[in-house]
């Protein structure tokens, strides 16, 4: 039955995710709040980090992550083959009539619209990832102020790695390499 | 079937050299399809792509369906986008059965606390690469912040509206923004 319902929400995500990797995101967060048990929202930022450090697309890998985690090696495999399902269903119907679709009015149209919506659902899932890394958020409820609400050396981490990534365009892995080693050293 | 077997292969190996997805893929794909195996042009590369990028799912499938497909058919579409899985998939197995085992051990939780740090930050830079060629004017700007409220607030908002239902309604409002806006063009050519 987990399954089922595993290969339901990754076929979900598939159909409705446009533009893209990351654009995953926020239906795993959404399945995370609707199915508490399968994965938290940290274990997102950590399915991130994995998929970005290895082969292969990032929805993908994220799906194959989140489903193992939810029901094993089965999980794993079923959750990706449901979430590639409507590209290649999709794109087997467009290939029929490509020239068409690619002059439709009306898609050129929908995605004026999609592509702001899908940004702005990304930009919510970099939310919820600073809010597990970068602040503590049990430092409001226990009215410790807000000096102890920033994480400041997981502020000044991000900003170096930002700036250094503009300056060396290194490939993304070697950031994540970098700034686990940091994690381990300044104990984060 | 040993065209299938050769389209399969092919894909298993371009899965496992694309580090990312997306526009990443493109140079791994050239060598392979274009100058190799002469399945396909650059130019029909490039609007497999731009495709991929304005339809769901992941663009990776939507290339591996469309090359696949113009082999051998709908077969050959399941043989490549199967072969693009296969090997990331397995990684991944491999890797999460590792890192469950180790999960509990404080060295890791530190590591990736410090790794969470930097997806964040390779979240903003994807965000602030798209936003150019997304919000593209004012009234995009207007979809973007509404779909944001509504989606950052929809715990706190009497009604839950879940993500797939945005995505639908901000399809529906460009097609009738751009309709009204062709329509506005076409009255104002007739009246001159």
């Amino acid at each position: 039955m987990t399954l089922l319902l595993l290969m339901f929400e990754f076929f979900k995500t598939g159909l409705f995710s446009i533009g893209g990797g990351l654009a995953t995101l926020p239906f795993l967060y959404e399945m995370s709040t609707n199915h508490p048990d399968w994965f938290t929202h940290s274990d997102i930022a950590d399915m991130i980090a994995i998929s970005e450090s290895t082969p292969g697309p990032i929805g993908i890998n994220m799906s194959t992550y989140a489903g193992y985690s939810v029901a094993g090696i089965p999980g794993g495999i079923l959750a990706s083959l449901a979430l590639a399902l409507p590209s290649v269903i999709i794109t087997l119907i467009i290939a029929r009539f490509l020239a068409k679709f690619r002059q439709s009015k009306t898609v050129e149209g929908a995605f004026y619209g999609l592509r702001p919506a899908s940004i702005a659902m990304i930009s919510v899932a970099f939310l919820n990832v600073a809010k597990v890394a970068l602040v503590n958020l049990d430092a409001l409820t226990s009215g410790a102020g807000l000096g102890e609400f920033f994480i400041w050396k997981a502020i000044i981490l991000g900003a170096v790695i930002f700036i250094a990534q503009k300056k060396l365009k290194w490939h993304p892995v070697i950031f994540i390499v970098l700034s686990a080693v940091v994690g381990i050293v300044l104990k984060f | 079937m040993k065209e299938l077997l050769e389209l399969y292969w092919t894909f298993v190996r371009i899965g496992l050299v694309t580090f990312g997805g997306g526009y990443a893929m493109l140079p791994i794909l050239e060598r392979e399809l274009v100058d190799k195996r002469h399945w396909t042009t650059m130019d029909e590369l490039r609007d497999y792509f731009s495709i991929g990028q304005c339809t769901p799912g992941i663009i990776a499938m939507n290339v591996s369906t469309f090359i696949g497909e113009k082999q051998k058919g709908v077969k050959g579409a399941v043989a490549a986008s199967v072969g693009f899985l296969t090997g990331p998939v397995i990684l991944i197995l491999i890797i999460a059965m590792f890192i469950s085992n180790f999960a509990h051990l404080e060295v890791v939780q530190h590591a990736f606390a410090g790794i969470r740090v930097c997806v964040c930050v390779l979240i903003l830079q994807a965000i602030l690469r798209l936003w150019k060629s997304s919000v593209v004017d004012p009234v995009a700007l207007v979809i973007y912040i509404v779909v944001f409220a509504l989606h950052a607030f929809s715990g706190v908002l009497p009604v839950k509206i879940p993500a797939a239902v945005l995505v639908i309604l901000a399809g529906i409002a460009g097609v009738i923004i751009s309709d009204r806006r062709n329509r506005a063009a076409r009255k104002e050519g007739d009246a001159e």
